[in-house]
């Protein structure tokens, strides 16, 4: 029997003239796709094995290397594509779930696509950013629903609750060590602190080299609680409970036990070795009531000093969900959306399991106004944020941050390649090979993510300014900022946001 | 003095660095010449030491007590008066291996069909920065003094 029925994906172009037989792309290749033959001096490569994650292509000194798509035809038939093909041969051969990494790749509409944003023309002036002050600082947390002041002391009698303030509202999402390496944690927790910004432990844990980072970072309390303690808690400014993974919604999570090194094991108060496995659901959740409970135990173990955070998937009742979690006490309610990324998640739940983030998000923020409570908590945006134009649609909206995942993994180097469940990530991040986690500096990869936030921050301030509003405030939730192109009417109403020329 | 410091913990064992230090000591400079054309290609002079997960690019560190130079039977092994760089005189070399022997680094290596020491770290005069250095991609190898690094 043949050892699989499976066609290469891609194939490794290498241009003889070019190849100098160095062999960088041999030792950078995470796939043992090149090998040097020292009988005939040349470097070939196993094209079977390729993901196209083109760290040979970057590292190759003499650009020698390209990748290409493998050009093989199937008879046409748009039942029966490529991709549809293959996942069955896949599954006859092995028997098993597909698995996969990063976020839904199929064709959903991106409706940040379909939406355009408003700019100043005559009859009101547009500001300049460069020559005018423009306030990007966003404070997340509860405010609340009325304030008393004592008027014989001037103080004010309503207890205030604890605020997040952000210099930039692009947070980075929740990763966790073990799924990604401690030096990418470094890296982003080094980020947020530069950039006045938060990052997330994820479900993992928080390494004790990392408690420094404890102003910038957002612990999260998830089903599997791997590493939560109080010293935890303590150290953190933020605390997110996550309920779901835009993802993957419905399913828990499973960091296979080759991936649990000595350190991980640490963090996650787990042997070493072991899977750990993060169930489906809380086991200690199965109402809103009891969620309650658990935003309650975390503020009482932090003496109602840190905001509590609920993340949720993206799924039909959001809005309905959402109100559910600020009327259970959270501050901050975190949707992540269709196209979330994840380490790993099963393909079909990948591709087919919950709604587009911008639908749910416009539903949320439309509904928590509609029942008098969308100042009971902040709402964070998440799922293939990618560029600052998405941020700006997301704050007029209804966000009130966003977080970025896969945006600030491809600033470290990430190159999408949706291998991040193989372990053997080329550019070293989601993997704990003490070979392949060198491969970020995080000298160098915090100072990109810090370029990254820098570049979309000037960016953010010129829309702003062009829509002569100079406070990101100004656009929370201001639809009228927005005009929809290419959409029906039932979009348009779901979105809030009025046909473009009307 | 400047001297190359390798950074262990973010060696990722590429070997860009002895890939660019052949171009650098190449007659043409140019990186397909060098690797195509010039025959016998440059050797380089900075090697990466591997030993599992752990590497790093070591070259002649150009101690300030260099054994090579003081056992160096005829004086191919020389330090300029005004500089702490170690040179080496292929001419004035009987290939005693002495310094080879030596070396706390490891760093010399033979020629033997010339029967010479081989070509060995520079420092890469008329650069500022040595092309090893430049080259890591991962910012494994740094130029610096010693005081301000250590």
């Amino acid at each position: 029997m043949l050892k699989t029925l499976l066609p290469s994906r891609f194939i490794v172009e290498r241009d003889p003239d070019r190849c100098i037989q160095c062999q960088v792309c041999v030792r950078q290749c995470g796939f043992d796709v090149h090998y040097y033959d020292a009988e005939d001096d040349v470097v070939r490569a196993r094209d079977e094995q390729c993901v196209a994650c083109h760290r040979c292509v970057a590292y190759c000194p003499t650009d020698a290397l390209t990748i290409r798509k493998n050009p093989l035809s199937y008879r046409d038939n748009f039942n029966w594509r490529p991709e549809t093909i293959e996942d069955i041969i896949k599954q006859a051969e092995t028997g098993g779930i597909l698995l996969t990494g990063m976020g839904n790749d199929k064709s959903y509409p991106i409706y940040w696509d379909h939406l355009v944003l408003n700019a100043s023309q005559v009859t009101n002036p547009s500001i300049d950013p460069l020559r005018e002050p423009m306030e990007l600082r966003t404070y997340l947390g509860r405010r609340p629903d009325s304030v008393e002041i004592d008027w014989e002391t001037g103080r004010l009698k309503t207890s205030l609750t604890p605020l997040v303030p952000l210099e930039v509202p692009v947070m980075f999402s929740a990763i966790s060590y073990g799924a990604i390496s401690l030096n990418v944690h470094e890296s982003l927790a080094r980020a947020a602190r530069e950039a006045g910004t938060l990052f997330n432990t994820g479900e993992g844990g928080l390494h004790r080299s990392l408690y420094q980072y404890g102003p910038n970072t957002t612990v999260q309390v998830a089903s599997g609680r791997f590493g939560v303690h109080s010293e935890y808690l303590d150290v953190a400014r933020m605390i997110e409970i996550k309920i779901g993974q835009g993802a993957k919604p419905g399913i828990g999570g499973h960091l296979p036990g080759e991936k649990v090194s000595a350190e991980v094991a640490k963090t996650r108060m787990i042997p070493r070795g072991t899977d750990a496995l993060s169930p489906a659901p809380h086991h200690d959740i199965y109402s809103i009531e009891d969620l309650s409970q658990l935003i309650y135990a975390l503020k009482e173990a932090t003496n109602y000093t840190k905001p509590v955070s609920v993340k949720i998937a993206a799924v039909h009742n959001s809005a309905a969900i959402a109100s559910g979690i600020v009327r259970a006490g959270a501050d901050i309610v975190a949707i992540d959306g269709l196209r979330g990324a994840t380490g790993a998640a099963p393909k079909m739940i990948r591709d087919n399991v919950g709604i587009p983030i911008e639908l749910a998000l416009a539903s949320v923020d439309q509904r928590l106004r509609e029942e008098g409570i969308r100042n009971r908590a902040s709402i964070v945006c998440a799922g293939g944020i990618r560029n600052s134009a998405d941020v700006v649609k997301a704050i007029a909206l209804g966000a009130d941050a966003v977080y970025i995942g896969t945006a600030a993994l491809i600033a470290i180097g990430c190159h999408v390649c949706q291998a991040c469940h193989t372990g053997r990530c080329s550019w070293g991040i989601t993997t704990t090979n003490d070979y392949l986690v060198k491969r970020i500096n995080p000298d160098i990869a915090a100072q990109r993510l810090v370029n990254l936030l820098r570049a979309w921050s000037l960016e953010i301030k010129e829309m702003l300014g062009g829509m002569g509003v100079n406070a990101l405030e100004s656009l929370r939730g201001n639809r009228l900022h927005l005009r929809g192109v290419g959409l029906t009417d039932t979009e348009l109403e779901i979105l809030g946001v009025r046909m473009a020329g009307s | 003095m400047k001297r190359i410091y390798p950074k262990e913990d973010v060696c990722i064992g590429c070997r860009l660095c002895e890939v660019h230090c052949v171009v650098e000591h190449s007659r043409s400079k140019d990186i397909l010449k060098a690797f195509k054309r010039e025959s016998p290609r440059p050797v380089p002079r900075v090697r990466v030491r591997e030993d599992g997960p752990l590497s790093f690019a070591v070259q002649c560190r150009h101690c300030p007590e260099p054994y090579c130079v003081y056992s160096c039977l005829t004086g191919a092994m020389h330090r300029k008066p005004d500089g702490g760089v170690v040179h080496h005189d292929p001419e004035r070399c009987v290939g005693c291996w002495t310094c080879v022997m030596v070396c706390p680094f490891g760093v010399l290596t033979r020629d033997v069909a010339n029967h010479c020491i081989a070509p060995k770290c520079d420092l890469c005069p008329g650069r500022s920065t040595p092309a090893c250095v430049a080259a890591c991609p991962n910012e494994a190898l740094v130029y610096a003094e010693e005081a301000s690094y250590a």
